[in-house]
C-alpha cells in the first residue's frame, strides 16, 4: 500500500497518463508515410541530448528537447532544400547521433537513455510534464483539421489557402516536445512505438475519424498507466513494458478488426 | 458577359525550367474553357498557378470578390486513417444543412455521409471532391483531368454534372483534359498548350489536324475522331 501513498509515484502515474494519451493523439496524424519517417530519426536525435543531460546531470527532457529542436529545424530544412532522398538524410543523422551517444555514456546511462526511467521524477517535474502535455494537446487540436486536409491532399489544402509549411512545422514542433517528454517513459529508441502503435490499433477498431482519435488517446494512456504499475512491481524496464503492452493491444485489435 | 479572370503574358518557371510562356486569355462568367496539351505541357502547373500555389511573372487579375474552387488531379484515396464522407466535408464547413444540400445536388442520400472515404468508388470519390469544392459557392471551378482514373460509366456522369453545374449555377469552369470529345461537346473556348500556347479560340475553329499534330508533335490519328462531331 505504501506505493499508493507515495506522492512521487502518484505524480509519475498522472504524468504518464497524460504523456500516453497525448502521444496517441499526436500519433493519430502520423500514419502517412512521410510523417512516420520523421519521428524515428527525431527520437534518435534525442539520444545525444539525453546523453549530454545525463553527463551534466541536467533533466533529460531539456537535453532531448534542445537537440530535437535543432534536429527538427535541420530535417525540415533538409527536406525542403536537399535533393537527397529523405531516407539518406535520416541514415546520416541517425548513425551520427547514435555513434556520438555511445561515446558519451556509461552502461547504466545507456540503459536509461534507451529504455527510459521515471523513478527520479518528482512533483514539479511531473506538473511541468502535465502542463506541457496540455500545451501540445491544444496545439494539435488547433491544427488537426488543417493537417488532416493536408494528409488528404496538399494541393487541396493549398488551394484552400492553408499555409502547408507552417502547419507541418508546428506539427514537427509538437512532435519534438512530445518526444522530449516521452524519453523518460520509454527512452530514446522506443518512442516511435509509443506514437505509432496506439493509432495503428485504433485504426483497426473504427471507420470514422472521431472515434479513431478517441481510441488512439485511450490506448496510449492505458498502456502507459499499466506499464508504470508493472515496472514498479516487477522491477522491469518501463519502456519495454509500455511498448509490449501496446503491441498486445495491437494484436487484440487485429481480432476485432472491422 | 462579365470577365472574371484576365491573364496577360503569363510566364511560369519552376526550379529554373520554363513551364509556361507568354500565355494570355480571359475567362468570362458561365464559360467552359478547356486546356489541351500533351503530358508535361504545363497544364497542371497552369491551374495551380492560377489558384495561387506557384509563383509567376506577368498578370493574373481576378475580378474582385471572386471565389475559386480547385479539384486537383487524381487525389489519392485516403487509406492512412479512417475518415467518413461527412467528416471530410466537416473539414470545409460546420454547416450541416449546406452539406446535405450539396449532397442532394449530386444525388447522394444522407447515409452516404457515414461511408468511409477510402471505400467509395472512384466515380463517387470524384463527385465527392467536386461537391466538397462547391461548398463555398465558388464562381470559378478549376478541374484537372476530372475523369482520369475514373471508370467509363462514371466519366459520362461527371461531364453531365459539369453541364448541370454550368447551367444551374452559371459557373465558369477551367478544365484540363486529353479528351477531344469533351473539348468539342462541352467547351466554349480551348487553349492548346505545349509550354507556349499553340492555338486558342473556339474549338471548332482552332482544332484542326494541323494544330493537333503541332500540339502532340506528330501525325496523330485524331482525324476520324474529330469528324464524328
Amino acid at each position: 500500500m505504501s506505493i499508493i501513498t507515495n506522492t512521487n509515484f502518484l505524480i509519475q502515474l498522472l504524468a504518464g497518463i497524460f504523456v500516453g494519451g497525448v502521444s496517441g493523439y499526436l500519433g493519430s496524424l502520423m500514419l502517412s508515410r512521410k510523417m512516420t519517417i520523421v519521428v524515428d530519426p527525431l527520437s534518435h536525435l534525442a539520444l545525444p541530448g539525453i546523453a549530454l543531460a545525463l553527463i551534466l546531470q541536467k533533466d533529460v527532457s531539456v537535453g532531448a528537447f534542445l537537440f530535437l529542436f535543432f534536429g527538427t529545424i535541420l530535417i525540415w530544412f533538409l527536406e525542403q532544400k536537399t535533393k537527397l532522398p529523405t531516407e539518406t538524410i535520416i541514415a546520416i543523422l541517425f548513425s551520427t547521433t547514435l555513434a556520438s551517444t555511445f561515446l558519451f555514456l556509461s552502461k547504466e546511462e545507456i540503459e536509461e537513455a534507451i529504455f527510459g526511467d521515471i523513478s527520479k521524477m518528482g512533483l514539479w517535474e511531473g506538473i511541468i510534464t502535465i502542463l506541457i502535455c496540455f500545451f501540445i494537446f491544444f496545439l494539435i487540436k488547433n491544427i488537426y483539421s488543417k493537417l488532416t486536409l493536408i494528409l488528404v491532399s496538399e494541393d487541396l489544402a493549398k488551394s484552400e489557402g492553408i499555409n502547408v509549411k507552417k502547419i507541418q512545422f508546428l506539427y514537427l514542433f509538437a512532435i519534438a516536445l512530445m518526444v522530449a517528454l516521452a524519453v523518460k517513459f520509454v527512452g530514446g529508441l522506443l518512442i516511435a512505438g509509443l506514437v505509432s502503435l496506439p493509432p495503428a490499433s485504433a485504426r483497426n477498431l473504427t471507420k470514422n475519424l472521431k472515434s479513431y482519435k478517441i481510441f488512439s488517446i485511450l490506448i496510449g494512456l492505458s498502456a502507459v498507466f499499466l506499464g508504470i504499475f508493472l515496472a514498479k512491481f516487477y522491477h522491469l524496464p518501463i519502456g519495454s513494458l509500455i511498448i509490449l503492452l501496446l503491441f498486445l493491444i495491437f494484436l487484440a485489435s487485429l481480432i476485432f478488426k472491422r | 458577359m462579365e470577365t472574371l479572370l484576365t491573364v496577360q503574358n503569363l510566364n511560369i518557371s519552376l526550379e529554373g525550367e520554363k513551364i509556361i510562356c507568354d500565355l494570355s486569355f480571359e475567362a468570362k462568367r458561365g464559360e467552359i474553357i478547356t486546356i489541351l496539351g500533351p503530358n508535361g505541357a504545363g497544364k497542371t502547373v497552369l491551374l495551380k498557378t492560377l489558384v495561387g500555389i506557384f509563383p509567376y511573372k506577368g498578370k493574373i487579375e481576378w475580378k474582385k470578390g471572386i471565389k475559386v474552387g480547385y479539384v486537383p488531379q487524381r487525389v489519392p484515396f485516403v487509406k492512412d486513417f479512417p475518415i467518413t464522407v461527412g467528416e471530410f466535408f466537416k473539414l470545409k464547413t460546420k454547416d450541416d444543412q449546406e452539406i446535405k444540400k450539396i449532397l442532394q445536388f449530386f444525388g447522394f442520400d444522407e447515409n452516404f455521409l457515414n461511408k468511409n472515404l477510402g471505400e467509395i468508388s472512384s466515380g463517387q470519390y470524384q463527385r465527392v471532391l467536386i461537391a466538397w469544392t462547391l461548398i463555398s459557392n465558388p464562381d470559378v471551378l478549376f478541374f484537372d483531368e476530372p475523369t482520369s482514373g475514373v471508370d467509363i460509366s462514371s466519366q459520362k456522369s461527371i461531364y453531365q454534372f459539369l453541364e448541370k453545374l454550368k447551367n444551374e449555377k452559371n459557373l465558369t469552369i477551367l478544365l484540363v483534359t486529353h479528351d477531344l470529345n469533351v473539348v468539342f461537346k462541352f467547351s466554349d473556348y480551348v487553349i492548346c498548350l505545349n509550354k507556349c500556347p499553340i492555338c486558342q479560340g473556339k474549338p471548332k475553329e482552332v482544332i484542326t489536324q494541323e494544330s493537333l499534330s503541332k500540339i502532340y508533335g506528330q501525325e496523330i490519328m485524331f482525324y476520324e475522331h474529330y469528324h464524328q462531331h
